[in-house]
């Protein structure tokens, strides 16, 4: 080997060795859900800018690999825009010999967003519209269901074509959440899931594969996270509530739909805000939670947790409206902070 | 007469139709590398390659420890997969038999059909469960496993080529078997070999699904090889699935940094084994 | 050739022999040593590759005992209801993989001829340099130019132009929303060309010169020439370049999840959308939580690792049944 090709080998080792800062800082690690991927990237930045020797490194696999994550242990945090449910949380139990606690962080929602040529107004989806077209059991734009909530619009009598989401996500868990509790005929046939099988339609992969597959699509309806709606500018239409309004999603409609649950709360925080009570809540919306173990052995990163918590529940969450979050009822951040106690050594 | 001429034409016909796929070849090459510069190139600017990522909404930062990362992981699987690649195609090439080398092609060509999310999930059986953490020696693994296959067909068919005369005049002259492959053939096939190589390592450079659970990924620096660490494909794909539009910039860009850090390395080894002819 | 047999006539060198005759005696030791090498490591890989099948066989235990052998007919895939069928998985990654090939494999050896034999060889250098710098693009930004690049030029002008020629074939009927197999098939051809192309053109380069200087001076043109000598001279290389391009085009996951439509159904024409094996399995391995559907995905993962083995195996008989020469390893 010649002597320069020895020297570059030895000077790329020593660079990739020595290429590492944040000796003495506390790494924390958590991976999860994709749809507050944007929200927490900017608190973990700014949390570190406060703490330099804390580093909060979060990684947006999926809340099904968050899940898988934390029960293995490979991570110190989990995040999942789905509940656990209770298989899952004796699971953790099982493999871990604690309890796993949820903590919800922001909201989101869910938009129909479409692309019908001629179409300027917004669309204005009911219940059993939305249920139907997802189903496939109404196929055309001018179908009566549709006109009859659209009256000033004309709508195209062309056939609607569907787009799904195609990776497992939490975006399509709360989508197909909302339809079950609307619709039987949805629930029966389809249910609820990260994952389904969908009736008709075609997948896009994540948010772009979805909104770019009805950018380029005539006379195609899909569903996507409000923020990437509001980011990528998307048309997106209206939902009837429960109350018969129809809402248009944006931070004080899904922070109204968080305002019915934080009342009646549950003590683990596992809730559906889909189809909420309320005049001005938005139908398609929901929390997302942080997933932390009761019993965090390494004291360095379990200050740091309880620390970021508590940070997140405070200054964090008056972060969240730039970047369309809709932050936590008072109400709710006032009980997390007690669950905040449950962690220990 | 007629015929000679009627051979001609099909020769200069045949010869106009490969000529037209290496002009579609040749033409989807320079469209791809020309979007992807004038998408990404345009924003590689110097904080790039120093800078970590910055929050959401702020402009500005880069990339610097995911080009770091992804060195860090090449050079692991390179280490795993070339030695390996190697010497089995040299094993294969000069040491005959029948059986035992039909069976190690065929599954070579059978490891090289996996799915590399499923070599990644298997790294992440084999490495990540059992120390309980994301790691780059974890994602090296997965990568030098992925570039096996190539690296010992191609080792095996230039070693190949080389004409048995050259190995039979090294041994004439008394060389030991090994010296005969190492001195004399390989150097022969060198080229080919290389070629191979660089192949293999830009194949492998660009791949997201065996990192996603083996090195993970990292907003930090990530000392040494022990920890979770960032890499560019994996910031491409966190990036382009994003809503943000400084991200899809940053995205394209560092899909250009990929290709040209890929490029250079390539461009040293040729000239590295062009100098040694001289 | 056993190893070690080539030397047993130049004898032991003595004690007290000149210099150059004792190193050869210890360079001789060198011979097993090295022979062990490489027999070790062409063995680890049947090591790695037989862990990694064992693993995948143990994980997807439940869903082999929950389904049988119905996984691989049924066409259901209801994670919901926990219902698993592989059918529409293994004819979209069959279809996709067949589509690449058949236009990569005439598209790469053309290519990779021209180079090799026409252009100047400077200009070959460079071009196959270039070419060699497609195989590292990301396969996330393959999909991400197959959204949108690909799939508008496939909706605007060229398969408006197949299905006016030829849209009364049932392969090339129906409405083609931009996402397909084709489409996939297409996006495949531009990933796996490289390979082709790069490793067949230094495989043509390495025949040995004499061998074309003999047939021209047989009087061949030189389109015979390549034909007649160089071609079969260059086959086992190029044959390999396409396994390892098929290998590739069966397994490859984010650009195929890009631009195939995602729909687990079977349908007769290329241009409506489908789903592949690794597409599936990268899009809801994340996600899935539950054990059964793990082991389902898992399971699909070894089916496609029976299909690799299949097809492989069927390529190595056609290769094998095609060619005279005795001594032709596949």
């Amino acid at each position: 080997m010649t002597r320069s090709k020895q020297v570059l080998i030895l000077a790329v080792l020593a660079g990739t060795m020595a290429a590492g800062a944040g000796a003495g800082a506390t790494a924390v690690t958590g991976a999860g859900a994709t749809f507050p991927y944007p929200m927490y990237s900017k608190w973990f930045d700014t949390y570190h800018k406060i703490h330099p020797d804390i580093e909060i490194n979060y990684q947006s696999i999926g809340s099904g690999g968050g899940i898988r994550q934390i029960t293995e242990g490979t991570v110190d945090f989990g995040a999942s825009d789905g509940p656990m449910n209770d298989t899952l949380i004796k699971a953790f139990k099982d493999k871990r010999g604690c309890n796993i606690l949820h903590f919800p962080t922001v909201m989101g929602g869910v938009v129909p967003t479409y692309n019908v040529p001629g179409v300027r107004e917004e669309i204005e989806f009911t219940p059993q519209t939305l249920a139907g077209i997802f189903l496939g059991t109404i196929t055309m734009w001018n179908d009566p269901a549709i006109r009859k909530a659209n009256p000033g619009t004309t709508l195209p009598a062309s056939d609607i074509v569907v787009m799904h989401r195609s990776d497992g996500s939490g975006t399509t868990y709360i989508w197909t959440d909302y339809l079950s509790k609307v619709s039987k005929q949805w629930k029966d046939k389809v249910g609820v899931g990260t994952s389904v099988k969908w009736p008709v339609g075609l997948g896009g992969k994540g948010n772009e594969g979805v909104s770019g597959l009805v950018r380029q699509t005539p006379n195609s309806i899909g569903y996507v996270e409000l923020i990437y709606a509001v980011q990528t500018k998307l048309p997106y239409g209206c939902v009837q509530n429960a109350a018969g309004k129809f809402i248009k999603a944006d931070l004080k409609s899904v922070t109204a739909a968080a305002a019915g649950a934080a009342t009646t709360m549950p003590d683990d925080f596992r809730v559906s805000i889909t189809n909420a009570p309320g005049d001005d809540a938005y139908p398609i919306a929901s929390f997302t939670w942080l997933l932390v173990p009761d019993q965090i052995e390494d004291s360095a990163k379990r200050q740091a947790i309880v620390d970021f918590l508590k940070w997140m529940l405070g200054d964090g969450q008056k972060m969240t409206g730039a970047l369309e979050y809709a932050p936590l009822p008072k109400e709710v951040v006032e009980k997390e902070l007690q669950a905040i106690e449950k962690i220990r050594g | 007469m007629f015929r000679l001429m009627r051979r001609r034409m099909t020769s200069a016909v045949m010869f106009a139709m490969t000529g037209i796929c290496t002009v579609v070849v040749i033409g989807a090459l320079f469209f791809i590398l020309g979007y992807l510069f004038w998408k990404g190139g345009r924003y590689v600017n110097w904080d790039f390659f120093t800078k970590l990522p910055a929050p959401v909404g702020e402009a500005g930062g880069g990339m610097a420890n995911a080009i770091i990362g992804s060195a860090k992981l090449l050079l692991l699987a390179t280490l795993i997969g070339m030695p390996i690649g190697f010497l089995g195609g040299v094993y294969l090439a000069e040491y005959g038999g029948k059986t035992f080398p039909f069976m190690v092609r065929y599954v070579t060509d059978l490891l090289n059909g996996v799915p590399s999310i499923v070599i990644g999930i298997f790294a992440y059986t084999v490495v990540v469960l059992k120390v309980r953490h994301f790691s780059a020696w974890a994602g090296g693994f997965a990568l030098g496993i992925m570039m096996i296959p190539i690296a010992l067909r191609s080792t095996e068919e230039f070693l190949r080529q080389v004409p048995n005369g050259l190995r039979e005049a090294a041994l004439a002259l008394g060389a030991a078997r090994w010296q005969m492959i190492l001195t004399v053939v390989v150097p022969a096939a060198l080229r080919g070999i290389v070629a191979g190589m660089m192949l293999d390592v830009a194949r492998v450079a660009g791949e997201t699904a065996p990192l996603l659970f083996t090195s993970f990924g990292n907003r930090f620096w990530s000392e040494g090889f022990d920890k979770p660490t960032a890499s560019l494909p994996v910031m491409i794909f966190n990036y382009a699935i994003g809503p943000y539009e400084d991200w899809h910039r940053q995205a394209w860009a560092a899909g250009f940094v990929l290709l040209a850090m890929v490029f250079m390395f390539n461009v040293t080894a040729r000239l590295l084994v062009s100098w040694r002819r001289h | 050739m056993i190893p070690g047999e080539m030397h047993s006539e130049l004898g032991n060198p003595e004690p007290g022999a000149p210099l150059q005759a004792r190193l050869s005696g210890l360079a001789r030791l060198g011979d097993p040593l090295f022979y062990g090498l490489t027999l070790a490591a062409a063995a680890s890989i049947m090591v790695v590759t037989g862990w990694l099948v064992y693993q995948l066989f143990a994980h997807s235990a439940q869903a082999r005992h929950e389904f049988g052998w119905k996984f691989l007919i049924s066409q259901d895939w209801d994670p919901v209801a926990g219902q698993f069928g592989a059918l529409p998985f293994i004819f979209g990654t069959i279809v996709t993989s067949a589509v690449a090939i058949l236009i990569a494999g005439p598209l790469g050896v053309g290519t990779a001829i021209f180079l090799a034999e026409l252009a100047p060889r400077r200009l070959s250098s460079l071009l196959a340099f270039l070419v060699d710098l497609l195989a590292a693009v990301p396969s996330v930004i393959y999909g991400l130019l197959g959204i949108f690049l690909l799939v508008p030029l496939l909706s605007g002008t060229v398969v408006p132009a197949i299905q006016s020629v030829a849209g009364s074939l049932p392969i090339f009927s129906g409405k083609f929303y931009g996402v397909s197999v084709f489409s996939a098939g297409v996006v495949l051809v531009i990933m796996v060309v490289p390979f082709i192309v790069s490793i067949s053109r230094e495989v043509l380069l390495s025949v040995p010169v004499e061998q074309r200087e003999a047939s021209f001076a047989l009087g061949s043109t030189h389109w015979e020439t390549v034909w007649n000598v160089v071609l079969p001279n260059a086959r086992r290389g190029i044959y390999a370049s396409i396994f390892l391009t098929l290998a590739r085009a069966l397994g490859e996951t984010m650009a195929v999840t890009m631009v195939i439509g995602n729909t687990p159904r079977i349908s007769k024409s290329l241009f409506a959308p489908g789903y592949t094996i690794s597409a599936v399995i990268a899009n809801e391995f994340t996600e899935a939580t539950d054990n059964l559907y793990l082991s389902a995905l898992i399971e699909l993962a070894l089916v496609l690792f029976a299909i690799t083995f299949v097809i492989n195996g069927l390529a190595r008989l056609a290769i094998l049944a095609t060619t005279q020469r005795h001594e032709t390893h596949v």
